[in-house]
């Protein structure tokens, strides 16, 4: 029973956050904070559904035995959890320089002190 | 438990959705698009759990890793620049 509160929970955060993510896409100004809320809080909430998920399936996997297909689904889930983990603030990154690099300034911004700096 | 987790979230892809056809740059439409593919990501775990079919959860696994290699080339072609 505490797992199932513990699983709500979580789904509860992931929904707000998520909803947050898509709500700031259309409440920020200009490209560079559309990234910020847009992948951050995608990332946060995406990472509690899917701990949400294993959490479930954890609770399945115990009560069916050790050799139950609900082992696969776990660490299936799992591995995806890694490559969100790892790929989206790798590729949020990416965004955020090739726009840099296109000449975008933020939103009210005079001055840019990154201007000329385009050595890695 | 999930089903309904998983609608919630594609009406946030719809609201996504609306940045990627207003937005003024082509940056912008591809922040959208970013966080579209990480929800459809999530949405496809859920489904996999509400379903218990692993195979969802493979696809998803298969397309967190392409969306990556996706928004790396898009971001190489805005910038104009060389590979």
């Amino acid at each position: 029973m505490a797992v199932d509160i513990i699983t709500y929970v979580f789904i509860a955060i992931g929904c707000f956050f998520n909803l947050v993510a898509v709500i700031g896409l259309h409440r920020l100004p200009d490209f560079y904070t559309r990234l910020h809320a847009g992948t951050k809080c995608t990332t946060f909430g995406s990472i509690f559904l899917i701990l949400a998920v294993i959490i479930q399936s954890v609770k399945i996997w115990s009560v069916t035995g050790a050799s139950s297909p609900q082992s696969v689904l776990t660490i299936h889930a799992f591995i995806a959890l890694i490559a969100i983990f790892a790929t989206n603030p790798t590729g949020a990154h990416a965004i955020a320089r090739a726009g840099h690099r296109s000449k975008i300034k933020p939103a009210r911004a005079v001055v840019d002190d990154l201007e000329g700096k385009d050595h890695d | 438990m999930w089903i309904p987790v998983a609608i919630f979230l594609a009406a946030c892809i719809i609201i996504a959705l609306v940045r990627v056809f207003l937005g003024p740059t082509v940056p912008d439409r591809i922040v959208g698009l970013d966080t579209i593919n990480t929800i459809v990501i999530v949405i496809m775990v859920i489904l996999g759990a509400a379903f218990k079919e692993v195979i969802l959860i493979d696809v998803a696994i298969v397309y967190a890793l392409l969306s990556f290699v996706t928004t790396l080339f898009i971001a190489k072609y805005i910038e104009k620049g060389k590979f």
